[in-house]
């Protein structure tokens, strides 16, 4: 009985230890809400997703950095036309389950819910998207998440910004075809992708596959599992079958293993493409010079730096309200992340044309993302000049712009080594009406009449958002 | 004083023998379901349903299931979460493709394929025991997670391997709004703890525990080890099926191969562990403990209104939730189920202890 008196005890004074070290490690900085005063018409609340832990926290954090960043931006430029943007970030660690459970956690909070989830994942995008139309909270998926979700007809609450893996697939094989001289050269080419194992990686093969069969080249596909820190196989695989090119469709840790195992069964680098989010600074700078020559796409940006990164140095990271390190400001995820939450930000801009200045519903952003018209005088006055192309979404097109170009790693930065590619819509276009239907079939979702809602609109000249400015 | 037998006499064998033979504990549970029913609807928010109720009564049922197996049986699987999916994946097929079913009726056929796989799954277990068994579960798990991801049949061809489901219909009742799937889940919930709990004190059961306690003994006493084994993974492996196509029709909606990985097969595995070997409650304490208990530590800085950043909040989760586990296996090694029978033991005696 003592004895088991004593193990009671010292358990219970460990407990103490533990709790102890929490009160101890509570002082750490950077708060989890952050508020500052209504400027008067209210506040909007914008959910953060992030992943700042795990695997694949290198590539999570500096997005989420930028992201946080440039809501502090915005409110501290006055908030959207006053509307002061609150925050709250729920961290998952990239796990689909605690992805959807933040997801729940978040979507009432603020006085008009969650005006957006951005959640940069795949696996919690195929998720949530169901719940996102019950819920009536757009899903903003720049550069990732369902590529079939382009089809405003049975996604209404999915918007696939600036790309998906159907465009960078496209592209890639686009660049691919350039360099041999024309898509008739590919004939007979391998190309093999390695791609990690969960809905990211398998995303862009149903594309790959259909240009295979029109180019003639061959296509080897390689999964890697999670967390991708384990790819001999993989590689060794690729040094038997000697491809021509390798795609990279990893995230994480598993883009620098990846390019270390090219150094190890000694691939070139520079037959090696990374998608938009396997060529950024984390992929290539743990493998040290052996990455020079490592290419990847760039979606609309590299590591080009414009007005708007000065903006936050001085706005933010002046008044010491910066999220990360000052040196990540302009890396290729953390502009990544700045441009997604602008999306998200104009889209409530678009949207209050409409509605008024006050605080939006998620089905009132919706509008706005749907009808989002980016111009390059927009671009100029938002000081993203060079660092992204102008983007119009409608109700037949979520995506908004397909373009994209081609970076090297040198060693140090990242160079332009190709002209802008536009993904040819001839191609992915069937492929969208396919996977959209049968998604519309299983879910038994009605497709909403594009063609009828514009001609609604058209009959209500009041609705039209310039009448509503004026007013 | 309140928790006493005293006066309750038995008078037949049918009263001797049933499910609670104690009144204070019969009314506890009665009062318990009619909570469960009537009280936690009205209470529980929509963010409580679907992140922290909903999905605990389903991986309940499947502890239960895995707790059949290594709790009652003794045979240890690290498969569990394979089974699940077996389930999932087949409810799936099986709503695609023969879409006139009701879904009770794929639920059942789900439990089935995945009782049969299951079964399948069990033979090695007639040759190899303890940790060498569940080194061949493990197999199990890895084979059915592969033969998911890579045969395109099963997920109906999508092009990332992603599959999603229609709400459930059953008799014009939608199931849609996070209450109406609790209900669902809850009710069978309800049916099949009470289907284990008979199972487990009948025959079949005994023989289970014989072959778990001293597999020559309850050969020597007449105990089919081929049938007690087989049935106990087969079992086991229809309530995992039956958690599985919950878990994908219900909590998920839409999911991929990784929604079923080892990550779940361990989870479970810990939960019964946690929660109480050979013992159906438990199954529900070891599944709140691993689900819910993170989920809330999780919370607790922003509630408190701590203001540390959201990943030294998730490390702490992950620090306490450890301590928490090494804690509680300290104090009661026999897991939760084992602290609440010895409080139902203090309060026989209170408030006069010897």
């Amino acid at each position: 009985m003592a004895v088991l008196q004593r193990t009671k005890i010292s358990a219970i004074s460990a407990l103490a230890g533990i709790a102890a070290a929490v009160t101890l490690s509570v002082s750490a900085p950077a708060g989890a809400q952050q508020k500052t005063p209504a400027a008067g018409k209210g506040e909007q609340f914008f959910p953060v997703l992030s992943y700042r832990t795990g695997a694949y926290a290198p590539n999570g954090t500096p997005w989420a950095n930028g992201y946080v960043d440039y809501l502090k931006l915005v409110n501290a430029q006055g908030g959207i036309n006053g509307v002061t943007i609150t925050f709250e970030e729920c961290e998952f660690g990239y796990a689909t389950d605690r992805g959807v459970e933040c997801y729940e956690r978040l979507k009432g909070k603020g006085p008009t819910g969650a005006t957006l989830f951005h959640p940069l994942s795949t696996g919690v995008t195929f998720a949530v998207t169901d719940k996102t139309v019950a819920d009536k909270i757009p899903l903003i998926t720049a550069g990732y998440g369902r590529a079939d979700s382009v089809e405003g007809e049975v996604f209404p609450y999915n918007f696939p910004l600036m790309g998906t893996y159907w465009t960078a697939a496209d592209i890639l094989v686009q660049h691919i075809a350039k360099l041999n001289g024309g898509f008739d050269k590919l004939k007979g080419k391998k190309v093999t992708l390695v791609y990690h194992d969960s809905p990211y990686g398998k995303e862009p093969i149903a594309l790959l596959t259909e240009r295979s069969k029109l180019h003639g080249f061959e296509l080897q596909t390689i999964p890697v599992t999670h967390p991708g820190v384990e790819q001999k196989a993989a590689w060794l695989q690729i040094r038997q079958n000697r491809p021509d090119y390798v795609f990279l469709w990893g995230w994480g840790v598993m883009n620098s293993t990846a390019v270390r195992e090219a150094v190890a069964t000694g691939f070139p680098r520079d037959r090696m493409y990374g998608v938009w989010w396997a060529a950024a600074e984390p992929d290539v700078t743990p493998v040290g010079a052996d990455a020079k020559g490592y290419n990847g796409l760039a979606m609309q940006h590299s590591d080009d730096r414009s007005r708007i990164h000065e903006d936050i140095l001085k706005l933010v990271h002046g008044k010491g309200q910066g999220t990360g390190p000052k040196e990540e400001v302009g890396t290729v995820l953390y502009t990544r992340g700045m441009i997604s939450a602008m999306l998200g930000v104009e889209g409530v801009r678009q949207a209050q044309l409409r509605y008024g200045v006050k605080p939006l519903t998620g089905e009132q952003v919706r509008y706005g993302l749907e009808n989002l018209t980016i111009d390059a005088k927009r671009i100029e006055a938002l000081g993203l000049t060079g660092v992204m192309r102008p983007l119009a979404t409608n109700c037949r097109d979520h995506e908004g712009s397909r373009a994209a170009r081609i970076h090297q790693w040198d060693g140090k930065q990242w160079n332009y080594t190709s002209d802008w590619y536009e993904a040819d819509m001839q191609i992915i276009r069937p492929l969208i009406r396919d996977t959209s239907t049968r998604y519309a079939a299983e879910k038994k979702i009605t497709r909403r009449s594009c063609e009828a809602e514009m001609r609604e609109a058209a009959k209500e000249p009041s609705k039209t958002p310039m009448a509503a400015a004026k007013k | 004083m309140l928790y006493r037998e005293n006066g309750q006499f038995k008078s037949s064998y049918a009263a001797d023998q049933q499910l609670l033979p104690i009144a204070q504990d019969r009314w506890f549970v009665i009062g318990l379901i009619a909570f469960a029913y009537l009280a936690v609807p009205a209470l529980a928010s929509d963010y409580m349903f679907r992140a922290l109720i909903i999905p605990f009564v389903i991986l309940a049922i499947a502890a239960i299931g895995l707790n059949i197996l290594v709790g009652y049986c003794g045979q240890i699987s690290i498969g569990q979460a394979a089974f699940m999916s077996v389930g999932a994946y087949a409810a799936y097929n099986l709503v695609i493709r023969v879409p006139q079913l009701n879904f009770l009726v794929v639920l059942l056929l789900a439990g089935g394929i995945a009782a049969l796989v299951g079964a399948l799954f069990g033979i090695p277990s007639l040759r190899i025991k303890g940790l060498y068994l569940a080194v061949s579960t493990l197999a199990a798990q890895f084979f059915i997670d592969w033969m998911f991801a890579r045969v395109k049949w099963f997920t109906n061809y999508s092009s990332s391997g992603s599959v999603s489901t229609a709400p459930i219909e059953l008799f014009g009742w939608t199931i849609e709004s996070p209450v109406d799937k609790y209900l669902f889940v809850l009710s069978i919930a309800v049916v099949l703890t009470l289907a284990a709990k008979n199972l487990v004190r009948g025959h079949i059961g005994r023989s289970w525990m014989a072959t778990r306690d001293m597999d020559v003994a309850a050969e020597v006493i007449g105990i089919k080890p081929l049938t007690a084994k087989l049935s106990a993974f087969a079992v086991s492996s229809f309530y995992a099926g039956v958690a599985g196509a919950l878990w994908g029709f219900v909590h998920l909606g839409a999911w991929e191969p990784l929604a079923f990985n080892i990550n779940l097969s361990l989870n479970l595995l810990f939960m019964i562990i946690i929660g109480g070997m050979g013992s159906l409650l438990g199954a529900y304490f070891g599944a709140a403990f691993i689900l819910v208990l993170p989920l809330l530590l999780n919370q607790v800085p922003g509630a408190l209104g701590v203001p540390i950043s959201t990943a030294l909040a998730s490390h702490l989760e992950a620090m306490i939730f450890g301590g928490l586990i090494v804690f509680f296996l300290i104090v009661e090694p026999h897991g939760l189920a084992r602290l609440w029978a010895i409080g139902k033991e203090k309060l026989r005696l209170w408030p006069f202890p010897h």
